[in-house]
C-alpha cells in the first residue's frame, strides 16, 4: 500500500468518525422540535452538550487533512460547491451559537427562536452533507486543470437531493437511538416513537437511493466487479441495518446504536469504494479530467510528514475522546452547569 | 475601486477574519488566567477562587463557542474563495492546518467539555488538568496557525516547482502557462521559518493583554458599582500583574518583530512607518502623520529624528537609513495608508495601556488603588483598546504584505545584505517559470494575491456570502455582547454558595471550616450582596 492509498483511507476514517459522532448530535438537532416541553428540550440539548463541539472537530480535521493530503481536491470541491458550502457554514455557525445561547435567557420567544435555529440548521447541514456526497457520486464538470466549469444548477441534481434526504433520515434515526440511550421516562418513550418513524423513513430512502444509484451512477459498482470481496461490506451493511429494529424491539438500545454506527461506517465505505481511485469524478471526461488519489495529492515528503503527525496524534485523540465520553456517560441530568 | 472577485474575496476574508480574531486572543488570555486562578484555588483552598473560576469559565465558554463557530469559516474560505492559492500552497500549508486539528482542536474541545460541564463529575486534580489542557490546546492552535501564516510571510523550507501533467507525465502547461506550486523541502524549516518565533511570541503577548484587560475591565466595573468587592479586587490584582507581563512582552516582542520585518520584509516596514524614500541619513519615526501616496510624504508629521534607525540597527548615534519604498518596483509596493495608520494606532494604544498599568501599580503601592474612581472608569473601557490593538496589529501585518499572498524572500549578497540591481531596486528570490518553447523565465518566488482567487467563483456568489456573513455576524455580535452582559450583570456566585454545590466525598473538613468563615464574611455585606444571592438562586434553578 502506498502513501496515497493510505491517506485515502485515513481521510475515509476521519469522514467516518465525523459521520458517526456528529451524526448523532445532528440527529438530536433534527428531532429537537418534536418535543415541546422546555425541560425536555433542555435535556435533549444537554445530552449532546459536552460532546457536540468535539464531534465537530472531526470535520475540521477532515478538512485540514484533505487540504494537506489532496490539495487539488480541496480547492476543486470547495470552489465548485461555493453556495452549498456557504450555506453549510451558516448552518454550522447558527447551530453552534443556538446551542450556546438558547438557555441563557428565560424568555420563551428567545428560547423558541434558538430552538428553531438549532433544529433547522442541524437539518440543513445534514442535508447539505448528503447533497455533497450525492454530487460527488454523479460527478461534476471539470476541465483539464481540474477546475469546475459548471454552475449552481449542476449541483441541484435530483439524485444529489435524494442523497441529502437520505442523510437527514440516517442521522435522525441515529440521533433518536442516542436520545433513547441518554434519557428516561416519558422523554425516552418519545425517543422510541421517534425512532420508529425515523427508521421507516430511512428504510424507504435507503431503497430509493440504492435503486437510483444503480440506475444513474453505474460506475458506482464498477469496483465490485474488480474486487468481489467488497460484496461482503454490502451484506454486512444490510445485516447492520436489519439489526437496528431487532435490537430496539428486544430492548437493547446499545446494540441498536452500535449497529447504526456500523451502518454509517458502511455507507462511508461504500461511498469511498464507488469513487476509488477518484476523489472527484469529472462528468466531462472521466478518464482525463478526474481528480484521483495520485494526480491530486501532495508530494511524498508531505504525505510522509502527515503520516508521522497522524501516528502521533490519532492515538492521543482517541484517548481523550474516550476520556470525555467516559466522563459524561450515563443518563443526562440537568445541573447547575447545564445549558 | 474595482469590485471584482479578488476585491470581494479580500473584503470577505478581511471581514470574517477580523470578526473571528475578536475571540481567540480573548480565550487564550482568559484561559491562562483561569489556569492561574485554578492554581490559586488548589493552593489556598479558598472558595473565592473557585467561585471566581465558575464565573470566568462561563464567560470563557460563550466566547469560545463564537470563536470556534467563526474559525471554521477561515478553513472553508481557503478553498471556496482562494482555490488557486490552496492549489499553490497546499503541499506546505495544509499540514500545519491538519496538525492544528489533530494536536490542538481535539485537545481544546474535549477538555473544554470537562471544564464547563464537569466541575461536579471529576476530581479536583483532573479538573485542574483539564484547565491546563484547554489552555495548552488553545496555545497549540495559535502556534500552528501563526506558523502557517508566517511561512506565507517569509517562506522557507519550500521550493516553487512546476507540476507534471498527470495525463502525459510531461511538465504541465495550460495555454502556455506553467502550472506551479510550492513544494515542501524541509518541514522544520517551514515551521521555524525566519518570522515564526517573533510573530508567535508577539501574538501570545497580545493574547495576554486582551485576556488580562478583559478581567480588569469587568472587575473595575464591579468595584465602581460596589458589588462583589472581594472577588473583583482579588481577580483585579492578579490580572493586573498578568497584564503587565503581557504588555511588557508586547513591547519586547514588538521591537524584535520590527527588526525582523526590517530584515525580511523591508517593504512592509516602509509601509508601516511611511518611508516612501530611503533617505541619506538616519530615518526618523513618525509619531503621528497622514501618509500621502500622491506626494510620497507623510503630511502633518511629528517625528523623532533618527529613532527608526536606532531601533532597527541598534546604532547610536544613528546614521544608516532604513530602506524605503523607492527601493522596490512600484508593482511590489504595499498600500501605505492602512498599514501606517493601523500600526501607529496599535503602538499608541499599547503604550497607553502600559501607562494605565503603571498608574495602577502606583496607587496599589499607595494602597488607594480601588478608590481611584476615574482610574476604574478607564479600566472599564480599556478592553476596547486592547482588542483594537490586537486587530490593528493583524491588519498591519496582513495588509503590509500585499500585493503578495505568499511573500517572495529577498535575494541577498554573501554578507547578508539585500541584493540590488543597478537602479538600487531590491531583488526578490526568483523561481524558474519555464515556457512551453523550452526557455526559462524568472519570476519572484511568491504568489500574488490577485493570482490566488478561485476561478470558478463569480462576483454574485461572493457578494451573496458577504451579505450573509454581514447579517449573521452582526446578529452574533450583539447576541454575544447581550449574553456576556447578562452574565456580568448577574456576577459571580458568592464564595459561600459556590461551596454548597455538591462535591461528594471530595469535600474535605478543612473546606467546611473555611465555608463557615467565608459565609460569616458574606453576612457583613450590604443589601446589594443579598440581592445578588437571590439572583443566583434563580439562576441556578433555570
Amino acid at each position: 500500500m502506498d502513501l496515497n492509498l493510505l491517506w485515502f483511507l485515513l481521510i475515509g476514517v476521519l469522514m467516518t468518525g465525523y459521520a458517526i459522532l456528529d451524526g448523532f448530535d445532528l440527529g438530536v438537532g433534527i428531532l429537537h422540535l418534536t418535543v415541546k416541553d422546555d425541560t425536555d428540550r433542555r435535556l435533549q440539548l444537554n445530552s449532546i452538550g459536552p460532546l457536540w463541539d468535539g464531534n465537530e472537530v472531526w470535520l475540521v480535521t477532515f478538512g485540514g487533512a484533505l487540504f494537506a493530503a489532496f490539495p487539488e481536491t480541496y480547492a476543486t470541491i470547495f470552489e465548485a460547491f461555493y453556495i452549498p458550502f456557504m450555506l453549510l457554514l451558516f448552518a454550522l455557525i447558527f447551530r453552534a451559537v443556538s446551542i450556546e445561547f438558547r438557555s441563557k435567557q428565560k424568555l420563551s420567544l428567545w428560547r423558541h427562536f434558538w430552538d428553531f435555529c438549532f433544529s433547522a440548521s442541524s437539518a440543513l447541514a445534514t442535508f447539505l452533507f448528503g447533497v455533497a456526497v450525492g454530487i460527488s457520486m454523479i460527478g461534476i464538470p471539470l476541465n483539464e486543470r481540474f477546475i469546475f466549469t459548471g454552475n449552481i444548477f449542476h449541483l441541484l441534481h435530483p439524485y444529489a437531493l435524494c442523497v441529502g434526504v437520505l442523510a437527514v433520515a440516517v442521522f435522525a434515526m441515529h440521533g433518536s437511538i442516542y436520545l433513547y440511550l441518554k434519557t428516561e421516562g416519558e422523554l425516552q418513550k418519545h425517543a422510541r416513537r421517534n425512532f420508529w418513524r425515523a427508521f421507516f423513513f430511512f428504510l424507504a430512502m435507503y431503497l430509493v437511493v440504492s435503486i437510483f444509484t444503480l440506475v444513474s451512477v453505474p460506475r458506482a459498482i464498477e469496483n465490485f466487479t474488480n474486487y468481489p470481496w467488497l460484496w461482503i461490506v454490502v451484506i454486512l451493511n444490510i445485516l447492520a441495518v436489519a439489526n437496528i429494529p431487532r435490537a430496539m424491539s428486544q430492548g437493547r438500545p446499545l446494540y441498536a446504536f452500535i449497529s447504526s454506527c456500523c451502518t454509517i461506517a458502511a455507507f462511508v465505505f461504500l461511498f469511498s469504494t464507488a469513487l476509488y481511485p477518484n476523489l472527484v469524478t469529472s462528468s466531462v471526461d472521466e478518464k482525463m479530467n478526474s481528480l484521483n488519489i495520485y494526480n491530486a495529492s501532495s508530494t511524498p515528503l508531505t504525505l510522509t510528514i502527515m503520516t508521522v503527525i497522524a501516528v502521533i496524534g490519532m492515538p492521543i485523540v482517541l484517548l481523550y475522546t474516550a476520556i470525555v465520553y467516559w466522563t459524561f456517560r450515563g443518563k443526562v441530568v440537568l445541573d447547575e452547569h447545564s445549558y | 475601486m474595482d469590485f471584482d472577485v479578488v476585491f470581494l474575496s479580500r473584503l470577505q476574508f478581511a471581514l470574517t477574519i477580523m470578526f473571528h480574531y475578536l475571540f481567540p486572543p480573548l480565550t487564550i488570555g482568559l484561559g491562562a488566567l483561569i489556569v492561574i486562578y485554578e492554581t490559586l484555588y488548589l493552593k489556598t483552598r479558598d472558595q473565592l477562587w473557585k467561585s471566581a473560576n465558575v464565573f470566568w469559565i462561563k464567560l470563557f465558554a460563550v466566547t469560545f463557542a463564537v470563536g470556534v463557530a467563526t474559525g471554521i469559516v477561515m478553513e472553508f474560505e481557503f478553498g471556496t474563495n482562494w482555490a488557486n492559492y490552496s492549489r499553490f500552497v497546499g503541499d506546505v500549508f495544509g499540514s500545519a492546518l491538519a496538525a492544528e486539528g489533530i494536536f490542538a482542536f481535539f485537545l481544546e474541545s474535549g477538555f473544554l467539555a470537562v471544564l464547563v460541564f464537569g466541575r461536579d463529575r471529576v476530581g479536583k486534580k483532573f479538573y485542574y488538568f483539564a484547565a491546563w489542557m484547554v489552555f495548552i490546546g488553545s496555545v497549540f492552535s495559535s502556534v500552528w496557525i501563526v506558523v502557517a501564516n508566517s511561512w506565507q510571510q517569509t517562506p522557507n523550507g519550500s521550493l516553487i516547482q512546476q507540476m507534471t501533467n498527470p495525463a502525459t507525465g510531461e511538465p504541465w502547461f495550460i495555454d502556455g502557462i506553467p502550472q506551479m506550486r510550492a513544494q515542501m523541502q524541509n518541514f522544520w524549516q517551514v515551521v521555524f521559518n525566519p518570522s515564526s518565533i517573533d510573530r508567535i511570541t508577539h501574538v501570545w503577548a497580545g493574547c495576554a493583554v486582551t485576556g488580562g484587560f478583559f478581567v480588569l475591565s469587568i472587575c473595575s466595573w464591579y468595584i465602581l458599582r460596589n458589588k462583589h468587592l472581594e472577588f473583583a479586587q482579588r481577580c483585579f490584582k492578579v490580572a493586573l500583574i498578568f497584564s503587565l507581563l503581557g504588555i511588557l512582552g508586547s513591547v519586547l516582542t514588538g521591537d524584535s518583530n520590527a527588526r525582523m520585518v526590517a530584515q525580511q520584509q523591508p517593504a512592509k516596514l516602509a509601509a508601516m512607518e511611511g518611508i516612501y524614500k530611503t533617505g541619506d541619513g538616519p530615518t526618523p519615526i513618525h509619531l503621528f502623520g497622514i501618509p500621502n501616496s500622491e506626494t510620497g510624504e507623510v503630511d502633518y508629521s511629528i517625528e523623532i529624528p533618527g529613532a527608526l534607525s536606532i531601533l532597527v540597527y541598534r546604532e547610536f548615534p544613528p546614521k544608516t537609513p532604513v530602506i524605503g519604498l523607492d527601493q522596490f518596483k512600484p508593482e511590489n509596493h504595499p498600500p501605505v495608508f492602512i498599514p501606517f495608520t493601523s500600526f501607529h494606532i496599535m503602538v499608541g494604544l499599547g503604550f497607553a495601556l502600559l501607562g494605565l498599568i503603571i498608574i495602577a501599580f502606583f496607587f496599589w503601592w499607595r494602597r488607594t488603588l480601588f478608590q481611584q474612581r476615574w482610574l476604574m472608569y478607564l479600566f472599564v473601557v480599556s478592553i476596547l483598546a486592547a482588542i483594537t490593538a490586537n486587530e490593528l496589529g493583524w491588519v498591519s501585518a496582513e495588509v503590509g504584505r500585499q500585493p503578495w499572498i505568499v511573500y517572495p524572500p529577498m535575494q541577498r549578497t554573501e554578507a547578508g545584505e539585500p541584493l540590488r540591481d543597478a537602479d538600487g531596486i531590491i531583488q526578490f528570490q526568483q523561481a524558474e517559470w519555464p515556457t512551453e518553447s523550452g526557455s526559462v523565465n524568472l519570476k519572484p518566488a511568491g504568489l500574488r494575491t490577485r493570482d490566488g482567487h478561485s476561478q470558478a467563483v463569480v462576483q454574485g456568489e461572493v457578494l451573496f456570502s458577504i451579505v450573509m456573513f454581514g447579517l449573521i455576524y452582526t446578529l452574533l455580535f450583539f447576541v454575544w455582547i447581550f449574553v456576556l452582559n447578562e452574565k456580568i450583570r448577574k456576577g459571580p456566585a458568592p464564595a459561600s454558595e459556590a461551596a454548597t454545590a455538591p462535591e461528594g466525598f471530595l469535600r474535605t473538613a478543612g473546606e467546611h471550616a473555611h465555608d463557615s468563615m467565608t459565609s460569616m464574611r458574606e453576612g457583613d455585606q450590604d443589601e446589594e450582596g443579598n440581592e445578588d444571592e437571590d439572583n443566583n438562586k434563580k439562576d441556578s434553578s433555570s
